[in-house]
Order: C-alpha cells, then sequence, then structure tokens
C-alpha cells in the first residue's frame, strides 16, 4: 500500500518537475513547481514526517508560490527572447548537469557505512521533536537564521521604501480634528461707498 | 503477486474512510444548501424585508405553510441548466478547474474537524497546521480564475485577494499559535480537551484579543464582507468570478459558504470548548444541560455563521489601503504582543488556564 | 546554555542587541539627528572591541553543543574585523553625506554585516559558517543596491547578488555532500571521521571541490573572481570600501575554519587546488590590472592578486604558514583601508575620483596626502620597510620552508609585474601636473583618520614584529 502511494506521488512529482522546464508559459510552469511541492509534500507525510510536509505546503505552496505567481503573471514574459540563449547554452547546461548526476551516483553507490534512520518512541509527535531540538542543541543556528530574516525585511524596505514626502496621502485624525478658524478667515472689509 | 487478503484488508480501509468522508459532507453540502438561504433570509429580516417566499415544499404536509424552503434547490437546479460561458482566449484547462482547487481545499480542511470526542475523519497530530496549509491553498483557486478568465476585472479581484489573504494569514496564523501555545497541542481534539472545566476555563477568555482577531481575519480570509473588495461590485463587477457562469459560479460559491462555516468551526474548537458544555461546572452541571456533546457544538457554529451574516448587514465594505493597514500594523503587532504576554502566564502556570497538569 | 557560554557569546550578543536597537531609534529620527545613528553605531564598535579584548581567550573553548568557537585566533581577527569596520563607517561618512544618502539602514546594516563576520569567525559548525556567511552577504548585497538612484550601483549589485547566490548554492552543496558521507555538521567530528575513513572516496573529493569553489568564489579567487571588478566598480565607494576591508578576514577564519579545521587530513587534495586557484590569481589580477583606468577597478584587479598571495601561506598547510596568511590579509585589510580612504578623501560631491587620472599632480596639490598615498601604494607593491613587504615576504618565506620554492619564484614574479601599476600611479602623483584644482577639503576627523591609517601600515613595517608576534600567537607559535 505504502509503496503504491510512494510511486503514484513520484510519479506525479517527476512529471510535474519535467513539465515545470519543458513548459511554455510561465504561469503554467509556476503552477507545475506547485504540483511538485505537493506531491513532495505527500513523500514527506510517507515517511512520518508529518511536520515538515505540512510546513512545506504552507510556507512553500501558500506563501513563496503565491506571490510568485502574481509576480509571474503580472509581468508581460516574453518566451521567445528567453529561449534564444537555449541553443548556446546548452553544452554548458548539459556539462553541468551530468557532472551533478555523477556526483550524486557517487555518493549513493560509494559503500559507505549504512545509516540506519532514526526511530523514534511513538508517543512523541515529531513536532514536538523538532521543537525540542530547534530550541536546545541548534539554537545557536536559529538565532542567526531569524537575524538572517531581519535583515532581509530591513534591506527589502531600505531599497523600496518611498519617503513620504513624495507621496501624497490623508491623515484622517487631522481632517478630523481640523477647527473652523484653520479653514475659514473672516476678513471685514470696508463696505464700497455707494455712488 | 498482490496478496488477496491484503488487497481486501486496503479495500475495507479505503472503503471506511469514503464512508466517513460521504456522513461528514452530505450532510454539509445541506448546511451550505441552507445557510444560502438563511442569508437571505436574515439580512431580508434585518432590512425589513421578507427573503425568497416563494418555493416552497407543498407536498409536505408539515412544511406546506413556510415557502422559501424550496429556494436552495429551485437555485441549484437553474444553476445546473445553465450554460458555462468560456471566454474567448481563456485557458480553458485553468479555467475550468480553478472552481474546483477553491472547493476542494474547503472540503479537505473538515476532515480534521473533530464534533464530539473522537468523532473526526482523521485524528493527526498536526490538525492545525493542516488546517492553516489549507486555507491557504484556497488562494489558488482564486488566482487562477483571475487569471484563467483573460479579464481586467477578474484579474484585478484575483490580485487583490491574493494579497488581503496572505497578508491576513500571517495574523490569523500568530492567533493559531496562542492557542497551540495554551493548549500545548496541534491536535483539535486535544486542544478542546485542553479547554475542559467549566465556561471560564475556555480560551475565549485568556486569548480574548486573539479571539477577536482571529474571527475578522477569518472574515478577511473568506473574502466576505467587510473584507469582500475581491468581488466588491461597486469597483470591479465581481472580482475574480465576474467570467464565471452556471455549475463553475456555483462552485465557487459553494466553497465561500464552506469555508465559513469551517472557519465558524474552528473559532469554536479553539475558543469555546468546542463539544464542551457551557453549563459544566455549574449548578446545572449534572443535569442534561452540563452533558457534552455535539449539540453544542453545532450552537456554538451557529452562533458564528450568524456573526458572518450579521456583518454583511452591518457594515461598509472596507476601502483596500485601509484593509491592509488594519491587517500588518495593528493585528499583527497586537497578536505578536499578546502572543509574549499569554508566553509569560504559561510559564508562570497562571490558574485557571494553563495549570500544568 | 549556561552563563560561561552566554559569557563567551557577549561580543555577538551585545553586537545584535545594539543593532535592533539602532535601527529602531533610527527609524523615529528625524534627519538633522541622522547623526546619532552614526555615533551610536560607532560607539557599539566600541564596545564590542573592549568586550572582545577584555574576553580574550588562552585556548580554544567550544560552546553551545560545540557550534560556537573562541580561540585566539578568532578573537584576534574579531578585533581587526571590528576596528577596521570602524575606520570603515569613519571613513564614509562625509562621502554618504555629501551624496544625500547618509541613511541609518548604511549604518545598521553595516553592523548586521559585522555580525555576520563574527558569527562566521567563531563558527565551528558547517551550517553556522554557512549561515554567518549568509547573513554578511545579505547586508553587503543590500549595501551595494542602497544608492537607488544609480545605474552602475544596482548593476553591481545584481551582479553580486546572483554570483553570491550561485557561490552560496555551491557551498552548501559541497557541505551536503559532506553530510552525507559523514553524517555531521560539526567540524570537530567531521575531522574525526575524515580521519577513520581508510579508504579514498571521490564523493568526498568532489565535496571538497564544491566547498573549495564556493570559498574561492567568496574570496575573489581566479577563475572565480568575475564579480569582483564590477561590483568594486559599480558599488558606492564607501560600500567597496566596506566590501574589500573587513569582509576578507572573515572569509580568511571561514577558509581556515573549513579547510584545515575541518578537513586537515585533506589537505593533500586541497593544496593542489589551492596552488592552482593561487598562481591564476596573481596572474590575472597582476596582469589585467595594469590597463586598468579606473582606481577602483584597478584595485579591484590588486586585490584579486593579494587573493593569490594570501592562499600561499594557507596551502603550506601547516601552521607558520597559516600565521603568515593572517599577517598578509591583516596587512592586506589595512592597506585596503587605506587606499580606498584616499579615494574617498579626494572625492567630494559630483566629483568620484575613480580615475586614475585624478591623481595627477596630488603633490602639487596636497603634498601631505600625495606622501601618505606614495606609503600605500609602495605598501601594496611590496617595497621594504612597508607593511605589505613584510607580508609578502613572510609568505614567500613560509613556501620555501615548506619546499615549494618554484612557487615561491612564481610569486615574486607576479609581484614585481604587479608593481607597474602601483608605480604609475606614484608617477602620476609626482611628476605630472594636475588636471584638478580644487583644494582638498574633509572633516577633520578624516583627515586625521586617513593619516593615521597610512602611518600605520609605515609603522608596522618598521617595527613588522608587532603585528607578526600576534599572528604567531594566534597560533600558539610563540
Amino acid at each position: 500500500m505504502i509503496k503504491f502511494t510512494f510511486y503514484f506521488f513520484s510519479i506525479i512529482l517527476i512529471f510535474a518537475a519535467m513539465r515545470l522546464i519543458t513548459v511554455r508559459n510561465p504561469v503554467h510552469a509556476a503552477l507545475f513547481l506547485v504540483l511538485s511541492f505537493f506531491s513532495s509534500a505527500s513523500i514527506w507525510l510517507l515517511l512520518h514526517a508529518e511536520f515538515l510536509a505540512i510546513a512545506l505546503i504552507l510556507v512553500y505552496v501558500g506563501a513563496v508560490m503565491v506571490l510568485f505567481l502574481f509576480v509571474v503573471m503580472m509581468l508581460d514574459i516574453n518566451v521567445t527572447m528567453i529561449r534564444d540563449g537555449f541553443a548556446r547554452y546548452m553544452p554548458v547546461a548539459t556539462l553541468v548537469g551530468v557532472v551533478i548526476l555523477v556526483e550524486m551516483g557517487l555518493v549513493i553507490f560509494s559503500h559507505l557505512p549504512e545509516v540506519q534512520p532514526v526511530v523514534m518512541a511513538a508517543d512523541v509527535s515529531n513536532t514536538k521533536m523538532l521543537g525540542q531540538v530547534l530550541y536546545t542543541i541548534y539554537v545557536y543556528p536559529f538565532e542567526i537564521a531569524a537575524v538572517i530574516l531581519l535583515v532581509a525585511m530591513v534591506a527589502a524596505i531600505a531599497l523600496t521604501h518611498i519617503p513620504r514626502t513624495r507621496m501624497k496621502y490623508q491623515t484622517p485624525s487631522h481632517q478630523v480634528n481640523v477647527r473652523r478658524q484653520d479653514r475659514v478667515r473672516l476678513v471685514k472689509m470696508p463696505t464700497e461707498p455707494k455712488d | 503477486m498482490v496478496d488477496m487478503s491484503t488487497f481486501i484488508d486496503v479495500a475495507v480501509y479505503l472503503g471506511i474512510i469514503l464512508i466517513k468522508i460521504l456522513v461528514l459532507v452530505f450532510p454539509l453540502f445541506i448546511v451550505v444548501a441552507y445557510y444560502t438561504l438563511a442569508e437571505r433570509k436574515i439580512i431580508g429580516y434585518m432590512q425589513v424585508r421578507v427573503g425568497p417566499n416563494r418555493v416552497g415544499f407543498d407536498a409536505v404536509p408539515g412544511l406546506r405553510r413556510i415557502r422559501g424552503l424550496g429556494q436552495p434547490i429551485a437555485d441549484a437546479v437553474k444553476l445546473m441548466f445553465k450554460e458555462i460561458v468560456i471566454p474567448t482566449n481563456a485557458n480553458v484547462f485553468l479555467f475550468v478547474i480553478a472552481p474546483v482547487l477553491s472547493f476542494a481545499p474547503a472540503i479537505a480542511a473538515w476532515a480534521v474537524i473533530p464534533f464530539d470526542d473522537g468523532w473526526v475523519v482523521a485524528d493527526i497530530n498536526v490538525g492545525l497546521l493542516y488546517l492553516l496549509a489549507m486555507t491557504s491553498i484556497s488562494v489558488y483557486g482564486v488566482i487562477i480564475a483571475g487569471w484563467a478568465s483573460n479579464s481586467k476585472y477578474a484579474f484585478l479581484g484575483s490580485i487583490r485577494s491574493a494579497a488581503q489573504i496572505i497578508s491576513y494569514e500571517i495574523a490569523m496564523g500568530f492567533t493559531l499559535v496562542g492557542v497551540v501555545l495554551a493548549a500545548g497541542s496541534l491536535n483539535l481534539s486535544d486542544i478542546v480537551m485542553a479547554q475542559k472545566g467549566s465556561l471560564i476555563h475556555w480560551y475565549w477568555l485568556p486569548l480574548f484579543p486573539l479571539f477577536i482577531i482571529y474571527f475578522i481575519s477569518a472574515t478577511a480570509e473568506t473574502n466576505r464582507a467587510p473584507f469582500d473588495v475581491a468581488e466588491g461590485e461597486s469597483e470591479i463587477v465581481a472580482g475574480f468570478h465576474t467570467e464565471y457562469s452556471g455549475m463553475l459560479f456555483a462552485v465557487f460559491f459553494l466553497a465561500e459558504y464552506a469555508n465559513m462555516i469551517l472557519v465558524s468551526a474552528l473559532a469554536v474548537i479553539m475558543f469555546l470548548g468546542g463539544w464542551l458544555s457551557p453549563f459544566e461546572g455549574t449548578i446545572l452541571g449534572e443535569t442534561i444541560l452540563g452533558q457534552h456533546g455535539i449539540v453544542w457544538f453545532l450552537l456554538k457554529t451557529s452562533i458564528f455563521m450568524l456573526l458572518f451574516l450579521w456583518f454583511r448587514a452591518t457594515f461598509p465594505r472596507y476601502r483596500y489601503d485601509q484593509i491592509m493597514r488594519l491587517g500588518w500594523k495593528i493585528f499583527i503587532p497586537i497578536t505578536l504582543v499578546w502572543i509574549v504576554v499569554e508566553a509569560a502566564a504559561v510559564l508562570a502556570n497562571l490558574p485557571p488556564w494553563f495549570v500544568e497538569g | 546554555m549556561t552563563l560561561i557560554e552566554l559569557n563567551m557569546l557577549m561580543p555577538e550578543i551585545i553586537l545584535l542587541s545594539m543593532a535592533s536597537l539602532i535601527l529602531i531609534i533610527d527609524a523615529f529620527l528625524p534627519d538633522d539627528l541622522r547623526d546619532l545613528t552614526y555615533q551610536l553605531s560607532q560607539g557599539t564598535l566600541i564596545g564590542v572591541g573592549l568586550v572582545i579584548f577584555s574576553t580574550y581567550p588562552q585556548q580554544t573553548e567550544l560552546a553551545l553543543h560545540g557550534m560556537f568557537v573562541t580561540d585566539p585566533m578568532g578573537a584576534t581577527l574579531k578585533l581587526f574585523i571590528v576596528g577596521i569596520v570602524f575606520f570603515t563607517f569613519l571613513y564614509s561618512r562625509s562621502y554618504l553625506k555629501e551624496r544625500n544618502f547618509f541613511k541609518g539602514e548604511y549604518f545598521t546594516l553595516g553592523l548586521f554585516a559585522t555580525l555576520g563576520m563574527l558569527i562566521m569567525v567563531s563558527a565551528h559548525n558547517m551550517l553556522v559558517i554557512y549561515l554567518g556567511l549568509e547573513l554578511l552577504s545579505l547586508s553587503l548585497y543590500a549595501m551595494v543596491a542602497m544608492h537607488r538612484d544609480s545605474q552602475s550601483a544596482t548593476e553591481a549589485a545584481m551582479k553580486y547578488f546572483v554570483l553570491g547566490a550561485i557561490a552560496s548554492g555551491i557551498l552548501l552543496y559541497g557541505m551536503s555532500m559532506l553530510y552525507g558521507m559523514t553524517g555531521t555538521l560539526d567540524l570537530n567530528e567531521l575531522s574525526q571521521s575524515l580521519s577513520t575513513l581508510d579508504e579514498y572516496h571521490t564523493a568526498l573529493v568532489f565535496g571538497l571541490v564544491f566547498i573549495v569553489v564556493g570559498l574561492a568564489f567568496k574570496l575573489g579567487a581566479v577563475p572565480f573572481h568575475m564579480w569582483v571588478p564590477d561590483v568594486y566598480q559599480g558599488s558606492p565607494t564607501s560600500v567597496t570600501l566596506f566590501i574589500s576591508s573587513a569582509p576578507k578576514l572573515a572569509a580568511f577564519a571561514m577558509v581556515m575554519r573549513l579547510l584545515v579545521d575541518g578537513m586537515g587530513h585533506l589537505h593533500s587534495d586541497w593544496q593542489d587546488m589551492l596552488i592552482l586557484l593561487s598562481i591564476l590569481s596573481m596572474a590575472i589580477g597582476n596582469i589585467v590590472a595594469i590597463s586598468q583606468t579606473n582606481i577602483k577597478r584597478m584595485l579591484a584587479y590588486s586585490t584579486i592578486s593579494h587573493v593569490g598571495f594570501l592562499l600561499l601561506g594557507i596551502l603550506t598547510a601547516d601552521k607558520a604558514g597559516y600565521a603568515a596568511s593572517m599577517f598578509y590579509v591583516v596587512s592586506y585589510a589595512l592597506m585596503t583601508l587605506g587606499g580606498f580612504g584616499m579615494i574617498l578623501l579626494l572625492s567630494r560631491a559630483g566629483f568620484e575620483a575613480e580615475n586614475i587620472s585624478d591623481y595627477k599632480g596630488l603633490n602639487e596639490r596636497n603634498s601631505w596626502f600625495a606622501f601618505i598615498m606614495l606609503i600605500l601604494m609602495l605598501s601594496m607593491m611590496g617595497v621594504p620597510p612597508m607593511l605589505g613587504f613584510w607580508a609578502k615576504f613572510s609568505v614567500v618565506m613560509q613556501l620555501i620552508n615548506s619546499g615549494m620554492l618554484w612557487l615561491a619564484i612564481v610569486a615574486v614574479l607576479f609581484a614585481v609585474i604587479g608593481a607597474f601599476y602601483y608605480l604609475r600611479i606614484i608617477w602620476m602623483m609626482y611628476f605630472e601636473k594636475p588636471e584638478e584644482t580644487a583644494p582638498i577639503e574633509d572633516t577633520m576627523d578624516m583627515r586625521v583618520a586617513v593619516s593615521a591609517n597610512g602611518l600605520l601600515v609605515l609603522g608596522l613595517g618598521l617595527m613588522p614584529h608587532t603585528l607578526m608576534t600576534i599572528c604567531l600567537s594566534a597560533f600558539s607559535l610563540v
């Protein structure tokens, strides 16, 4: 049963990944990426890594890819122009791909001491385990990652924020608090003499 | 060769799951259908109108006097017979699949909702995260619908909706963090059981700001009034489903209402003790009113469902930039502060909510 | 996490809290009080420096489950990093003010970058090294791009970002391969499990190659140097100054931690790779620099050649060699600081002083600063008795000691070739008529700092044993 499910999702994953790089329409490509995230999350679920699986869906499918789609949809990407260099870069890309493939093969087939999967006590949920490890042993990298996110935020705001002076906007509190003497000035003028 | 007995085991296993799903989904459809009727009737009465009052079940003796009861069925039949118009140059596959993508998560999310002790299709450890994931996926239906329609209004609507849903998801996620912090579990049944005791043990009291923010964010997440800019008819016709007609449109409609019921049920589970009786721990605790059960769950859920309708009848639509301001600059800071306060209370074992045990 | 561990982390903790605090304060400051951000940042750096100095460790100590290490080398590098960032901020201030982007973010991002460098220096786990590196790089990308209206800065930022991301990816890929082979991210455990592997693993070497490539990208060694000239030239000069000085110290620490602490047992493998990188860097750096007309670009190529020399010490794979490399990287940072400091000093609003011809007749305009520039150029060239001479000398000596005479000869050869373009600037300063006659104006602190910087290069050159002793003691050789 598990085997069947595994192959089912794997086939979908491979199909989606292939389509992702071959499809012509960028929006379709992004949607295939979503599909491949989804299938890999399902495979994680089979490994009982439910937290990682759901986090993958929540973070990548639910947030990152939505924004990605957002941008892809709004940009008018000229696909033919992107494809122009395809033939030119093909040899280099193939070379890099083959090298990486060979390496992965070497890692997989080199005779390593068998690594056994960590078996957890059945009553401890792996979300809890993850939390415990993350906040004890890995607290230092965890905090650094938090700082990196802070920097990313500062950088994004520093690079895109438009100073207020260039913006025209209303301040409702000013509008509400305005008094008559701020807007209206009564001027006493002598009446014109009648002829 | 596959062993025959394991095959049968698998078949039985799948069959049971299927039956569970049917038992859950069929009543849900009926509730959704009659929720639409309730909306029209209740808003009608609030505006001193009568609402739908023509179609009825004249053949059934008991229901002869109640006119309008047949309206949802009549609507459904009408929509089923309408033509599905597909706009020129629309992306047909995505156009057709978009309503499904928005409907499927809305139904799938129900899998982890416990109606009573043990009455749940899938009692998984990360139930709350699963729910959050499912609600965040439902935005794809809206985005794809807007893009595939090849229409300006639909596209504008979908972009508004995407931005809004993502923004409010953060505030909503933080309120869920607050609940998880209080209950110490992501499992929804555990969350309900952690609130056992009495009315004041429920989390609405210690997490009051989160409770309010949760429900407002949920309104925004479901694209309901007063946050329904994604389909604001005064500005962009009908938003992302401008180009939809017939059954495809109906599916969007179903998804929206299923989502509303879902977030109401979730509010009950997280803040109002799910199926727990409000009279527990009082003088009435020993009577029939003190018994826990699905009745309480349904009653509480319908209160929130009513609130949705009430909002729609009461509030004018928010302006788009104000929606964003509310989400980012008000809700997120409040939730963050309250989570810190709550964490301190949990550390201090503040009774009666956070007693260790 | 015990109290002692917290105490060891104190510099990082102070820096992080102050950076966050300054970030908040800055958000509420009106523009005319922006100087406060600058002053607070400088104060923070001084404070962090004092804390590092007062907790100077005598031996290697691990903390936080082996993720964090304090040792004399790390503490020394951290002190220099903090000091150099202090000078960088000092030099940048008037430059930023004149160009109207004296923003708080420049300083807060700078502080976060410094934090990233400190983390890299005392990282003892591949994950932490990577995260420290990312913290540093991310801050630098943003700093390069901060001058939004400048097209060249945006282009530089884009190139820096894309190539930096590729480099990070390659480094991470290498790390993941090592993790796959050994099952650990901790450098001690990595070193142990590498020493117990008796058979030769091709995959391990592949992992090593990826790590070396990643490091070479970050250091800017040929053939992974493409980003250096464009980024140096395109960025605002103050940012170029930042990128070119302190991060090199952190990169040196990263190389030491990964290659020496973690993969010391594979030194015969990485030695050859480093020899190749180093020869290529010295060759390309020195030869291409000759044809440059833009001084920032020229200094970029000069940096590439310096990186070549820097690698020479490391590839000897013994402690004396490491000490020589450390001496080299510190002197390089001081010289570069001075060099870009001079560019900043000479530039003013609307005039960048980035062409070599802008230095014509500097002696007539201001003989004191021409003299400082002379010291810096001679030092970069490697003329005795300047600091740069001793740096090159010690590295070459170590090469000869470890029996690589041919490499030493190659290095000296390229150093001689490299002398040409430094001499050209000296020639222009002293023997040509000035094209630009405006007097050099800058604030007092800037003048004093640049002068002090130049004199330091001269002074340390006259007494090289002071700095050398520090470097040797960092590897407990004294």
